[in-house]
């Protein structure tokens, strides 16, 4: 019997997201689910229940018929105390839990003999990443604190020279290089500002390059990787040395955005009330970790608040705020789970404690708390303290292509060397001095082609193959000088027709090569155009 | 013509020759490289025909044979398609291998090629008869098999007889020994028999030799046997004392090998290993089940999401490999670029040294497209651009793109230099199943998260991602 899957509409106030959206209705109906959807729970990220119903999904009138019949729900907040007292035992809930903040309602969701999925305790490995819901929400945040400081920002992001006066560019400065962070970077350097970033894990440098920001380093030697890739809390000297840094910016930057979160703390204070005071008026302040407490000492959590002529933004609800986005991102997480939990594609789900991802997001199990999973087997963190820059080994080459122009090591060179002069005397010793002259000839050709043949482009080697095989038809010569000899016989006996058709034989399959060999190689050249 | 003049105009052609070869050093010149060889060789055929020797009564016969190799040649030459080149090439080392086993006889049974030669002089001689002929079976019967092999009418497995290096071995014994009779006989009918018992030898040698070579070695052998062709008309030009031969030979030999060389460096193997043939036949069986097996799951994607991922990038690779030539699909390949670089894509290609079945395939083939082949870059200059590369686009190539021959020291082609496609942003393969590469190595590429697979025949794949692109 196929389990159903139920999408209540989210009862947290301003929370305007869904946990599904039509185009992964119709994706979970494959896997043989059936779905319910609760009345108007699209409303606020404008998907409307006939969107819904038209890819297949049942529309519930009330939360409490949704409750009723649905196997497992799929929800983007927590649930309210409500919502937990209409859980039927046995049904599964997945939604974000935050079960390190939120122990009563673990307890709670416990008492009610529920299997609970937490999405925002995916583990943080690479097979997981397809249902990382907080990346994906927190990529949306990223971009949203640009657009909402861009708003209360008086200026372009953008430097311009226009008839009416030189506009310079916006300068952004992004704490925290985060997926938020990087989001954060990427949108901002779109509009054409200036970005810097800075995290204290130095290995992030080259993403936030990627993203087009300006990696600002704080000089002092810690590293700042914690477990599972996020960051951890820094010694009180990188502290200090930190600080230093972001005042000398916040003097010179339009806009901050502040993304420094540290798992289960609150979040590190790093732009005090000096640095605000500092900044220029009608500067932005975006704290993206308002809800860990702020980042900045001024910030009020949820509002906008203007202090000393800077507005700071201390908005909770980021990807809430691009509704339809953030449920379509989260709603597809949710397919990834699915498909996880359902391998057989047959509507029963299958909650495997043995599967490294199931188990870490899973936080309750048919009514005892699972949580805190075991620690991670595998950590997206790179290896301890990375030796300053390996020396790059660029093989300098000589002309042309491949040919090593380090000089060969003297073993080998004196063993070739001496090989070499004994075949040299070996043939001067025995060898008429006829063959001699051949011979020299024969040595010499040899370098010549080696030197020329390295400076052949790679691209050129098909048409260097068709004419050298062009030129190697040379051989009907030794054919022609065969055909009809005017040297003297001496009066011997010579076999002329046999002679001669072995050299008709060899002139003709020369000449099909000399010509053929040519015209393809011609043809072939003749395409190689700019 | 005087034997003087006779001999200068041999110097000039030699000149040009090499000339000749100098030009293909870049495309701009590449063109003049190839007249200066027309020139070069129109001289010294002419030299030799007027020359002193040349009598009258041949002109009738070289003028006949002359039209008729010229007739197959140049039509050979027009009709032949851009994808059948390896074919072509190799067909055409077997005749110069042909060519100078005929020569080769025809050297010895004339009477009075040695007439005033005596002692060491002549027994020189007779060995390099002995040689041409013997280098001449092998490049021809060897380049036959190549032949057949690229053209599919061989299978392209390699065909590895048990205890083959005893054979070979055997053979080169059997060589040795008949090539002492042959110095020792006292009539050229005497001599005759090992001559031709050897040259049979050497023809199954050049057989054995080849087909014990897999389908992506090809780009060795067919280098290689474009050595041999040169070596054999050196050989030639010892026998008859001419020094134009002598030099082209030697010119085209190291060619050949200078080019085996690059592509045996390009896939990390030992030039001996590839020609004792058998890939990973030795060291253990490759590709242990459940060893090195890749975790990951495979993504599928579509045509018009492919088509998506590239209208949205801004740089994109394309990494063409013999799936591409087979599926002919250059054309599609680039109209898709045009479109692309239209609207402001940085397309480029990236080339791997062994890419296809013979050296430069892959660039000939895009330039018959009429890609621009200053986009066309090599492994070496792109390799470092991946990282900042949106889309890299693999057409049909498997090995050259295998991130396992930098990560898994037990891979069979563990150090072979490699596209590092997977460092782009996201990378698209192209393959028609998740059969693995010619070396029987599974591709830990497909399993990577960044990875997307778009299954079918490459050419109609790319026919609906165009049509997805304009649309």
């Amino acid at each position: 019997m196929a389990l159903t899957i139920g999408v209540p509409k989210e009862v947290a106030a301003g929370e305007k997201r869904v946990a599904t959206v039509p185009e992964v209705i119709e994706k979970l109906i494959k896997l043989g689910f059936p779905v319910i959807v609760e009345s108007g729970a699209g409303d606020l990220a404008n998907i409307s229940d006939e969107a819904y119903r038209a890819a297949g999904a049942e529309i519930a009138g009330t939360a409490a018929e949704l409750w009723a019949k649905a196997d497992i729900v799929f929800k983007v907040r927590g649930p309210s105390l409500e919502e937990v007292a209409q859980i039927r035992p046995g049904t599964t809930l997945v939604s974000f839990i935050w079960p390190a903040q939120n122990p009563e309602l673990l307890q709670q969701l416990a008492v009610r003999k529920v299997t609970v999925l937490a999405m925002d305790s995916v583990p943080r490995i690479s097979r997981a990443q397809k249902l990382d819901a907080l990346s994906s929400m927190a990529n949306i945040a990223g971009y949203r604190a640009v657009i909402e400081a861009a708003h209360h920002f008086g200026r372009f992001f953008t430097g311009q020279i226009t008839a009416a006066g030189k506009v310079p560019p916006a300068k952004v400065f992004v704490i925290g290089a985060g997926v938020a962070g990087l989001a954060a970077i990427g949108a901002a350097s779109g509009l054409g500002a200036v970005v810097r970033a800075n995290d204290t894990r130095p290995e992030v440098g080259d993403q936030v390059k990627s993203m087009g920001g300006e990696f600002v380093t704080v000089d002092y030697q810690e590293e700042g990787s914690g477990v599972g890739g996020y960051a951890k809390v820094m010694s009180e000297g990188f502290q200090k040395a930190q600080r230093e840094v972001f005042a000398k910016q916040a003097k010179d930057v339009d806009i901050i955005i502040t993304t420094a979160l540290i798992p289960g703390k609150p979040a590190p204070k790093l732009i005090t009330a000096e640095m605000v005071q500092s900044m220029k008026p009608g500067s932005v302040i975006v704290d993206m970790a308002a809800e860990q407490g702020g980042n900045c000492e001024l910030t009020e959590p949820g509002t906008v608040t203007v202090k000393h002529g800077v507005t700071i933004i201390g908005y909770s609800d980021l990807p809430s705020r691009l509704a339809k986005q953030s449920s379509t991102l989260y709603a597809t997480n949710l397919l990834r789970l699915t498909e996880e939990l359902c391998k057989t594609k047959d509507g029963i789900i299958d909650v495997n404690m043995e599967d490294e991802v199931l188990r870490g997001t899973t936080v309750i199990k048919d009514g005892t708390i699972t949580w805190p999973p075991p620690a991670p087997k595998l950590s997206a963190a790179p290896a301890v303290v990375q030796p300053a820059a390996k020396p790059v080994a660029t093989p300098s080459k000589s002309h042309g292509h491949g040919g090593d122009s380090k000089p060969m090591s003297s073993g080998p060179m004196a063993g070739l060397f001496a090989v070499a002069a004994v075949f040299f005397w070996f043939v001067g010793a025995y060898a008429p001095p006829a063959f001699l002259g051949h011979f020299t000839v024969f040595v010499l050709a040899c370098f010549i082609g080696y030197m020329v043949v390295w400076n052949v482009k790679p691209a050129l080697h098909t048409p260097l193959m068709s004419v050298t095989n062009a030129i190697s038809s040379i051989i009907a010569i030794g054919a022609l000088v065969q055909i009809a000899p005017t040297m003297d016989m001496g009066g011997l006996e010579r076999p002329d027709g046999w002679i001669r058709w072995l050299a008709v034989g060899a002139i003709v399959l020369a000449t099909i090569n000399m010509f053929g060999g040519f015209a393809v190689t011609q043809r072939m050249l003749a395409m190689f155009r700019k | 013509m005087s034997a003087s003049l006779a001999t200068v105009s041999y110097l000039g052609a030699t000149i040009l020759f090499i000339l000749c070869l100098g030009g293909l050093s870049n495309q701009e010149t590449a063109r003049r490289g190839n007249l200066y060889g027309i020139i070069g060789m129109t001289i010294a055929v002419l030299a030799t025909v007027f020359g002193p020797r040349v009598g009258a009564a041949g002109y009738g016969w070289i003028v006949a044979a002359m039209l008729v190799g010229a007739t197959i040649g140049l039509y050979a030459a027009r009709t032949v398609q851009m994808t059948q080149m390896p074919e072509l090439v190799a067909l055409m080392h077997s005749m110069v291998g042909l060519a100078a086993m005929l020569v080769g006889f025809a050297n010895y049974i004339d009477p009075g090629a040695s007439t005033n030669m005596s002692g060491a002089e002549k027994a020189i001689h007779e060995v390099e008869i002995y040689v041409g002929i013997l280098i001449g079976a092998v490049t021809f019967s060897g380049s036959v098999i190549a032949f057949g092999k690229l053209s599919g009418k061989i299978s392209g497995n390699p065909l590895l007889l048990p205890a083959r290096h005893w054979i070979n071995l055997v053979g080169l014994l059997v060589v040795i020994y008949y090539g002492r009779e042959f110095l020792n006989a006292h009539s050229i009918s005497d001599g005759m028999t090992p001559l031709v018992v050897m040259t049979v030898i050497a023809l199954l040698f050049g057989v054995h030799m080849v087909m014990a070579i897999g389908g992506a070695d090809m780009p060795v052998v067919v280098s290689m046997l474009n050595s041999y062709s040169g070596w054999a008309a050196a050989a030639t030009g010892f026998m008859l004392s001419n020094d134009l031969l002598i030099v082209t030979g030697a010119l085209v030999g190291s060619s050949g090998a200078i080019l085996s060389y690059i592509m045996c460096a390009a896939m990390n193997r030992h030039f001996i290993s590839v020609i004792a043939g058998g890939f990973g036949t030795t060291g253990g069986s490759p590709a242990l089940p459940g060893a090195g097996q890749p975790a990951g799951e495979v993504v599928p994607i579509s045509a018009p999401e492919t088509a998506e991922l590239l209208r949205e990038a801004k740089n994109v690779i394309i990494v063409p490999g013999y799936g591409m030539a087979v599926a002919q699909a250059q054309h599609t390949v680039y109209e898709i670029t045009r479109l692309l670089r239209d609207k402001g894509v940085n397309v480029r290609f990236g080339i791997h040294p062994v890419a296809g079945r013979m050296p430069g395939h892959m660039n000939v083939l895009l330039a018959e497209a009429k890609v621009p082949y200053d986009i066309v870059m090599e492994m070496d200059e792109l390799n470092d651009d991946f990282p900042q590369t949106d889309v890299a686009m693999v057409i049909g190539a498997n090995d050259i793109v295998n991130p396992g021959a930098q990560d898994d020291p037990s891979s069979p082609i563990a150090g072979m230099p490699v596209l590092e496609v997977w460092k782009a942003k996201t990378s698209i393969v192209m393959k028609r199943s998740m059969a693995s590469g010619y070396a029987g190595v599974d591709n830990p590429l497909f399993y990577k998260e960044n990875n997307r697979m778009l299954f079918g025949d490459a050419k109609k794949m790319l026919d609906e991602v165009l049509v997805a692109l304009k649309a």
